[in-house]
């Protein structure tokens, strides 16, 4: 019988990380609007009150001492973001008109020219840019770094950046949210307190921005509280990511489809490559693949070293070194996926969080980037009226902006794209195709999807073909980590939430999944059955487990990786 | 009691640390963190703080105006006040020149106590307490793994290559704690937060009366002539256990012929 | 440093011992390469601490016109260099691994960045100061002797001010750490300090010496003498095994010169992965007693 990962869930469910205060009222940090997400979409939304609130002085009055908040996971704004980047400036511009320009911030200029090719295991056929993929008047970047930027613009705003602050609980009470409860520090491996214990607090808000990008910990937890989910399934991809210094300057963007990935539908494997130059000696290359994937012996970490020694990739690394490595997932549902509102009681959703990701044309963080703006109007003006943003609907006007905006709009245009990518790259491609030239309304039935994890698991003989790891071209998970500047405790208690005794073909699909090296499988028992050790020190938060029926939780804060290139 | 905490910004532990081939200068262009020994030493004067039941304590550092952020830190983890002596005159300060300017800023605040952390992960100096004491003309007491006060005098333990002295001096002192001597609070939410509103001041180097050809490369007395790679080391090998790693170690070992 | 000196030609090379009971000690700086040892022998200079100190040797640079003041590295030495460069106005280096005289001007070989650099380092002025590493020069023994002297110290108020309560005296047991050519240590990575156990089994299958980090001296999970770092010994066996160490700076710099190093830790990400021959990510738990099985089947 195939093993389903979603017959063995983890012990964990979303519910359980909402909660009411628990510190006496005089001991809560009150705060006027709390985000959640030092990224794009926390930060853009964090910089727009800032602007707002100069404005409005008398506002800013009621929210007290804090009137704008931002808490982050991970050691600084920028730690844990990695992402292509080619962005849409639109949204940037939008939020900067009349202060500063794109050349006023951390960016590798526009982009030049681009190239796309089809892959094959020994040739690389260039294809015309679909038009999604056309990326004139772009501008490539490093979202860690334009994370710093950005962090530095909201303070210099008036808002409160808290790094090293992981926001474990939604606080909902009298039906609206209140906030958010930080996590506790120092605490040993079975959860005791150490002699440095310090607890976590209860930040209480007027107006929560859930910002907290691909797999929110708390986004999850407010869908299911306030009834949000969309009609389709969220699901998700995996990208791996190298920066490397190089010696020739790559000149044009390069996309790739095809290999390494198997193209017939039954193994699931939907993705590509991403090669981007970053100024005249870094390069930026991922290998981003769908988490719909079957073959337990699928990883991305290997498929993104067997990518390298194509001769295409080869060229454009030589004589280069690695630099910067990290993972991270894409959310990939898409215009079906989102949630039915962006919005409850006291509470907005923002930026990849919310679905808002364009998988035909790689895009994000300019609508993460235009959502928190929207979520940062839409707060003010409930705020500037003095009502209670608490009060049911009194945030409506953000979902009204946003589904009319070209946000929404984008997605609905692409809705069933990735979706057909299900049937085989082939006919999806021909599909999706057909899609962009009639603006997403052919063909014309709505496709549905399946979860991530209740896809049923295959074995073939996959990792065969993974190159072995020469520590110049091609390298190993460990000395990944490594790289990605993990600092994790490891006496911390484990922040990851699965099954410990399952299948071993789910065993081992977690540990080819994971690019960390987080899981390791023991002996099979009599009963096929495996014990799966976890190393939750390694994990750089990527979030791919809890699409494949585990649950990734936030470490104690300024755990993980320490991304400032990716 | 006042208690001064000497500390320093340095590259954060997972920057690339480099010397800057043009300037010959240590390539300060990456994140910076406070340094982590210095931790220690705030760790330990907030205790003694707590312990004598009031006073002050107070972080004083040079560096360059983006240091402040690092001295947050240590206000956040409970400090009073944060003092950076901040001016371009300064760079390229050696030990010599750190510590005149440091001894000023010191004299200025005239604490009881003057603390270090252990050594500066940067350039692993481990030295300028001493010159900074010999300022200030009080004792100093280097690697104090326990310190205690009584009155008008410390007792700190050292560890030497020896094993634990004991010694005690008057105070004003200055004391550079070991690591191992606490081991540093986390900053609680409402102390970050906070931070930013305690004093933070910046002076220049008019502000302390000090000398501009006294300080910085022209008031240093040590210079770097040339940098070189250390000769290589053999091909490091990693492995991950997957049950034979004992095996694979009696291979080396083998192969090495060391067994 | 004596022989260092010598082997410059840049000058005469004078021997300074300051402390008490110590004049038996200027004989034999002597025989190596000191034209002459001045010994200042008080009992208020008994105590090894660093301030009187400042003010002998101070006091000797200034009388004799010493242009050049050179050190071993060790706690007491760094705090003696310091406060003396504060004292004369002098440059110090430190970290030093060589010397050279050219044409007179001494430049200083000095390792950086956690070994990642080797710097070139001068003097802009003399007295000129430098701490040493640690074996970083072999002593030679020269025919001609030289003179030793003996001088009266005036020590300062505040070089007075702290006082030696009670002096260290480690209690040395089991074989000598640095006289070993294999050496296991262990560190925070063992868990508890039963489980030094697996490293003392291992290091009796290897033949060698156990060693521990300052870690778990100070937590008291083994007796001092057997610290390795900074404040501990410094040593350079043919093998060392590092089981649980991440492998901290001030551990680093009493066993990076070892010939070969094993490293077995938990964390891929410690730092001991960077300078280790040979890396294992693993658990010592595991590994240590069928480590100590195989060499042991391999013996016998």
């Amino acid at each position: 019988m195939r093993v389903r990962p979603s017959d063995h869930p983890a012990p964990f469910a979303p519910l359980d990380v909402i909660a009411a205060p628990t510190d006496p009222a005089d001991e809560r940090i009150e705060v006027g609007v709390l985000i959640v997400g030092a990224g794009p979409a926390g930060l853009a939304c964090a910089i727009r009150l800032g602007q707002l609130l100069e404005e409005s002085p008398e506002t800013a009055e009621r929210l007290g001492e804090v009137p704008v908040a931002v808490v982050e996971k991970g050691k600084s704004p920028g730690s844990h973001l990695l992402s292509g980047a080619v962005v849409n400036p639109r949204a940037l511009r939008r939020l900067f008109k009349g202060r500063l320009t794109m050349k006023d911030l951390p960016s590798y200029g526009e982009v030049h020219g681009e190239a796309v090719y089809l892959l094959t295991k020994g040739a690389a056929l260039r294809i015309p840019p679909p038009p999604t993929m056309r990326n004139h008047g772009n501008w490539v970047l490093s979202v860690s770094q334009l994370a710093r930027f950005l962090a530095e613009q909201a303070e210099a705003g008036g808002a409160a950046v808290l790094p090293e602050t992981d926001a474990q609980k939604l606080l909902v009470s009298d039906g609206r949210v209140q906030g958010i409860r930080t996590g506790d520090k120092g605490r040993g491996r079975d959860g005791q307190e150490l002699g440095t214990f310090e607890p976590g607090s209860d930040i209480v808000a007027r107006v929560t921005v859930l910002a907290e990008g691909t797999q929110g910990h708390l986004t999850g937890a407010a869908l299911a509280r306030f009834g949000l989910e969309g009609g389709q399934p969220q699901i998700w991809a995996l990208g791996v990511k190298e920066v490397w210094k190089v010696a020739k300057p790559l000149r044009h963007i390069v996309h790739t489809m095809g290999w390494p990935l198997r193209k017939r539908a039954k193994y699931g494997e939907f993705g590509g490559s991403f090669i981007y130059p970053m100024g005249s000696d870094l390069v930026s290359l991922g290998f981003v693949a769908g988490l719909e994937y079957r073959d337990v012996e699928f990883s991305v970490h290997d498929v993104l070293q067997e990518f390298k020694t194509h001769r295409l990739v080869r060229k454009i690394l030589r004589d280069g070194e690695r630099v910067a490595w990290g993972a991270k997932t894409i959310t990939e549902g898409g215009f079906h996926a989102l949630p039915r509102r962006f919005h409850a009681p006291g509470l907005l959703l923002a930026g990849e969080s919310a679905g808002l990701v364009n998988v035909p044309t790689l895009k994000g963080i300019h609508y993460a980037i235009e959502s928190g703006i929207m979520a940062a109007e839409a707060a003010f003006r409930s705020l500037q009226r003095g009502e209670s943003p608490g009060r049911a609907g009194a945030l409506g006007s953000y979902d009204e902006e946003l589904r009319a905006s070209y946000v929404v709009g984008d997605l609905h245009q692409v809705r069933n794209m990735r979706q057909v990518f299900d049937k085989g790259f082939f006919l999806g491609g021909a599909l999706a195709s057909a899609m962009t030239v009639t603006k997403g309304n052919l063909p014309p039935k709505e496709f549905t999807i399946e979860p991530n994890a209740q896809r049923s698991l295959i074995r073939t003989d996959r990792a065969a073909s993974y190159p072995a790891a020469d520590g110049k071209l091609t390298f190993d998970k460990l000395s990944s980590v490594f790289l990605s500047g993990n600092r994790t405790r490891d006496d911390q208690p484990n922040h990851i939430r699965i099954q410990r005794r399952v299948p071993r073909d789910l065993a081992d699909l977690w540990v080819n999944m994971c690019p960390a090296h987080v899981y390791e499988a023991g002996a099979t028992d009599g009963d096929g059955m495996v014990h799966v050790e976890v190393n939750p020190s390694n994990c750089v938060q990527c979030g791919a487990i809890s699409a494949k029926a585990g649950r990734l939780t936030p470490p104690e804060g300024g755990s993980g990786p320490e991304y400032t290139l990716t | 009691m006042k208690i001064a905490v000497c500390v320093k910004e340095v590259p954060d532990a997972t920057a690339h640390k480099r010397i800057d081939p043009g300037t010959k200068r240590l390539d300060r262009s990456g994140e910076g963190a406070l340094n982590a020994f210095d931790a220690n030493a705030v760790e330990e004067a907030l205790r003694l703080k707590a312990a004598t039941g009031d006073g002050e304590v107070v972080v004083v550092s040079m560096g360059p105006e983006r240091a402040l952020n690092s001295l947050r830190k240590a206000l956040a983890m409970g400090a009073d006040r944060a003092v950076l002596v901040c001016d371009e005159g300064a760079a390229g300060s050696d030990l010599l020149a750190t510590s005149r300017v440091l001894a000023k800023a010191l004299d200025r605040e005239q604490p009881d106590l003057v603390l270090f952390g252990q050594q500066s992960s940067d350039s692993d100096g481990a030295v300028l307490w001493a010159a900074v004491a010999e300022r200030l003309r009080r004792p100093v007491i280097s690697q104090v793994a326990e310190l205690t006060l009584d009155g008008g005098s410390l007792t700190g333990k050292r560890q030497t290559e020896f094993g634990y002295d004991v010694i005690r001096a008057p105070l004003p002192a200055v004391v550079a704690v070991a690591d191992s001597i606490n081991e540093p609070r986390y900053p609680s939410l409402k102390g970050i937060m906070g931070a930013k509103s305690k004093p933070q001041e910046t002076l220049s180097l008019a502000d302390l009366g000090v000398e501009a050809s006294s300080v910085g490369a022209e008031g240093s007395r040590t210079e770097v002539l040339g940098l070189s790679d250390p000769p290589p080391r053999g091909d490091t090998r990693k492995i991950e256990d997957d049950g034979s790693a004992a095996d694979q170690i009696v291979a080396f070992l083998t192969e090495k012929r060391l067994i | 440093m004596l022989s260092k000196a010598a082997s410059l030609g840049a000058g005469d090379v004078t021997g300074v011992i300051v402390g008490s009971g110590v004049e038996g000690l200027a004989a034999q700086a002597a025989t190596y390469g000191a034209a002459t040892v001045y010994v200042a022998d008080d009992s208020s200079l008994e105590a090894p601490l660093p301030q009187p100190r400042i003010d002998a040797v101070a006091q000797l640079v200034a009388d004799k016109g010493i242009e050049t003041v050179l050190f071993g590295q060790s706690i007491l030495a760094a705090d003696i260099a310091s406060g003396l460069a504060a004292r004369l106005d002098a440059g110090l280096n430190w970290q030093l691994t060589d010397l050279t005289s050219d044409g007179g001007n001494l430049i200083g070989r000095q390792s950086a960045l956690g070994d990642s650099v080797l710097v070139d380092v001068g003097w802009t002025s003399t007295p000129r100061i430098g701490l040493f590493r640690a074996g970083a020069f072999d002593p030679t023994e020269q025919p001609a002797a030289g003179t030793v002297e003996t001088f009266e110290v005036q020590l300062q108020e505040h070089s007075l001010a702290a006082e030696m309560v009670e002096q260290a005296h480690a209690e040395e047991s089991g074989p000598s750490i640095e006289d070993a050519d294999v050496i296991v240590a262990g560190g925070r990575g063992l868990g508890e300090p039963e489980k030094f156990a697996l490293v003392e089994d291992l290091a009796r299958a290897l033949g060698g010496a156990v060693a521990a980090t300052r870690a778990v001296v100070d937590a008291g999970w083994y007796p001092y003498s057997a610290q390795v770092g900074q404040t501990g010994k410094s040593v350079s066996p043919a093998l060392y095994v590092a089981c649980g160490i991440s492998g901290a700076i001030q551990h680093k710099v009493g066993m990076q010169s070892s010939k070969t190093i094993v490293a077995i830790n938990k964390d891929p990400n410690a730092p001991i992965f960077e300078f280790a021959d040979l890396g294992v990510v693993g658990d010592l738990h595991q590994i240590l007693p069928k480590l100590t099985a195989a060499l042991q089947a391999r013996k016998s």
